[in-house]
Order: C-alpha cells, then sequence, then structure tokens
C-alpha cells in the first residue's frame, strides 16, 4: 500500500523543497573548455585513468564470461547518450542534463561506466564543444567514477538490506546522479577557492547554484532507470542473472 | 497492483511532469544553458582568470549545436528503442516455442 504513495509524495515533497528556493542563477553543466587551470586538468586526468584501465579490463571479462550481455553493454551506453542530450528545465529557470550512468552502473558496475561515460563526454567535447578536453579528465572523473560508484554502491546496499528493487534502483540512480554535479562543485571550488573563506565558501557556492537545478533532473533519472530496470526484468531475466543484478531475488 | 505497462506509464508521466512543471509555474527564468553563468561565477571569485584552452570546434551556429543535441539523442534513443522490441520479440517467440514444444515449463529461467 504504502509503495503507491512512496512516488507522489517523493515528488510532492521536491516541488515543495524548490518553490522554497526559487530563481537561484544555475549552470549545471560540465565544466567548459579551458575553465581549469592546468594543473587540475592534469590531476584529474591522472585520477580517471586507472578507473579506465580497470574499466576495459572489467568490460572485457563480463563480455567474454557472458556474450551475451553485449546488447545490454549496448543498451547501457546508449541510455547515457540520449540522457546526456536532454537538456532539460528546472526549477531554477536554467537548463540541465542528467547523465544516465547509473543503469550501466547497476548492470555492469562502475568502472565499466567509466569507459561508456568518457566516451559520451568526448563525443560531446569534440563535436558539440559541450565540457571540453582539457577538462575531458575533471568531467569523467565527476560523471563517469564518483556517479556510478556511488550509484553501484548504493544498488549493492539496497540489494543486501532486502530494500525492494525500485527503490534500491531509484536511489542508486537519483544519487549517482546528484552526486556527479556535487562532484563539479567540489572540483570547481578546489580550482577556485573565494578570496576570504576558501575552498569552503567557494563549494558552498558552487554547491547551492548546482544541487537545486540537479534534483528534479536526477529524480527524472530515477523513474527512467526504475522502468529500465523493470522492463529488463520482465525481457531479460537470464542476462541479469548472469550480471547478478536478479540473483539474490529469485534464488533468496 | 497495477500491471507494469501501468506502472511504467505513470513513471514515465512523472518524469514529463518534471521536466514541464517549471517551464509552466517558474515565471521570468530564461532556461539559459549553463556556460556563460559559470564563467560569471568563476571572474566574480578570480577575476584574473582567463580560460586557456578552447574548444578545438564549435559548431557554427546554434542551429547546428541543436542538430548535433538531436542526433545524439537520436541515435541513443535508436538503440534503446531497437533493443526494447528486440527483446520483447525474443521473449515472445521463446515462449511460442515452448508452447508448440508442449513442454509445460512452468519453472522460472533459473537453475541452469
Amino acid at each position: 500500500m504504502s509503495k503507491k504513495f512512496a512516488f507522489p509524495l517523493l515528488v510532492a515533497a521536491g516541488v515543495v523543497y524548490f518553490l522554497l528556493f526559487p530563481q537561484q542563477n544555475a549552470y549545471a553543466m560540465h565544466i567548459m573548455e579551458g575553465f581549469l587551470p592546468l594543473k587540475w586538468c592534469i590531476f584529474w586526468y591522472a585520477v580517471m585513468i586507472p578507473f579506465l584501465v580497470a574499466g576495459l579490463i572489467s568490460i572485457n571479462k563480463t563480455v567474454q564470461a557472458n556474450p551475451g550481455v553485449k546488447m545490454l553493454l549496448g543498451l547501457s551506453g546508449a541510455f547515457a547518450f540520449v540522457l546526456s542530450a536532454m537538456k532539460i528545465p528546472s526549477v531554477t529557470g536554467s537548463c540541465s542534463h542528467p547523465t544516465g550512468v547509473g543503469l550501466g552502473a547497476i548492470l555492469f558496475g562502475p568502472t565499466a561506466m567509466t569507459v561508456l561515460g568518457c566516451i559520451v563526454l568526448i563525443f560531446q567535447a569534440l563535436l558539440l564543444a559541450h565540457g571540453g578536453i582539457s577538462t575531458l579528465g575533471a568531467n569523467t572523473v565527476s560523471m563517469a567514477v564518483v556517479g556510478p560508484l556511488v550509484s553501484y554502491a548504493l544498488f549493492k546496499a539496497g540489494q543486501k538490506t532486502g530494500a525492494p528493487r525500485w527503490l534500491s534502483v531509484f536511489l542508486a540512480a537519483t544519487l549517482g546522479d546528484l552526486m556527479t554535479y556535487v562532484t563539479t562543485s567540489l572540483q570547481l571550488a578546489l580550482a577556485f577557492p573565494a578570496p576570504t573563506g576558501g575552498v569552503a565558501a567557494s563549494m558552498a557556492k558552487f554547491m547551492g547554484i548546482f544541487a537545486v537545478t540537479q534534483v528534479p533532473l536526477a529524480v527524472s533519472e530515477g523513474l527512467l532507470t526504475i522502468v529500465i530496470i523493470n522492463f529488463l526484468a520482465s525481457y531479460n531475466r537470464r542476462e541479469l542473472e548472469e550480471l547478478s543484478v536478479l540473483t539474490r531475488e529469485v534464488r533468496a | 497492483m497495477m500491471s507494469s505497462t501501468a506502472k511504467n506509464t505513470v513513471l514515465i508521466l512523472l518524469v514529463v511532469a518534471l521536466a514541464f512543471f517549471p517551464l509552466v509555474f517558474i515565471k521570468g527564468g530564461q532556461f539559459a544553458g549553463a556556460d556563460d553563468r559559470a564563467e560569471k561565477a568563476i571572474t566574480s571569485i578570480d577575476p584574473n582568470y582567463h580560460p586557456w584552452f578552447k574548444n578545438i570546434w564549435e559548431p557554427p551556429s546554434g542551429e547546428v549545436e541543436t542538430f548535433l543535441f538531436a542526433l545524439q539523442a537520436a541515435l541513443g534513443a535508436g538503440f534503446v528503442g531497437y533493443f526494447l522490441g528486440y527483446a520483447r520479440g525474443r521473449k515472445k517467440r521463446e515462449s511460442a516455442e515452448q508452447s508448440v514444444a508442449g513442454v509445460s515449463r512452468q519453472k522460472p529461467v533459473a537453475g541452469n
């Protein structure tokens, strides 16, 4: 019964929250080309590379063990591709886009999405002048390392505690999306500490801007990810079991 | 208990509502993209900062940019749609084959 009302309640709570904080300037998207000092670009590239390598190895292993899941890998990439192309209006009066990496993180683990997310970011940086090559490391770390790690951890925690699947999926996708932009705020704050108050003050400023814009989009991403996982649970049960996304539920 | 189609429809309607709510109820929003504002915020913290690198290539106009974003969405959505149809068709065929074979396999796919 409570299941029926959970979503409307959640959405209503979100709406009330945004009405309390209207009209802030916001720009929740990737860090633009040239807008991180060189040393930070190098630093974030260095952070990204181990995850990228781990991701390539992990994808290779998964595909060799279960060749049947290749289509699902394509789906995860395509989902991130669509969602990160959708600039959706938000309650702050500006636009941002979801990331779509939570789905793949749930299915294939966090580092696999580092690879797919990085590909999406390269496409956007080269063809759309959205994000950038100098900031690719930083943007990959926020969208394709931290986001998927959060999603994966939350989904696994949900499975362990026996939470309903829709709830684990929703929290994983929504908070993974949100944490991506928290990370972006942190990256900007580290590179541009405020003259008074330093990193913390900058962080508060960037966060106030980012989080609010992103929340409704993160909720949208959570809902869409539930739709896809529900579909997969009825039509691709075998693959989900191979990836141990469903094993526990079926056999427990 | 709602059918899964009904559930998914409700979820998708919620997403649509979330996207259009701001357009209807937030007055005076410009719904601009991010990039100019980020520039301003950074400049307000550090007035001496100048971007040291430019995009290698930029879409020559807003139209071209929109086209490329639409292309990205279309490619992604195209594959997602293909996948959903493929998975549904495969499942249908499998259950049809099972009923033709006359085997009463009521067990789920587990146990392999």
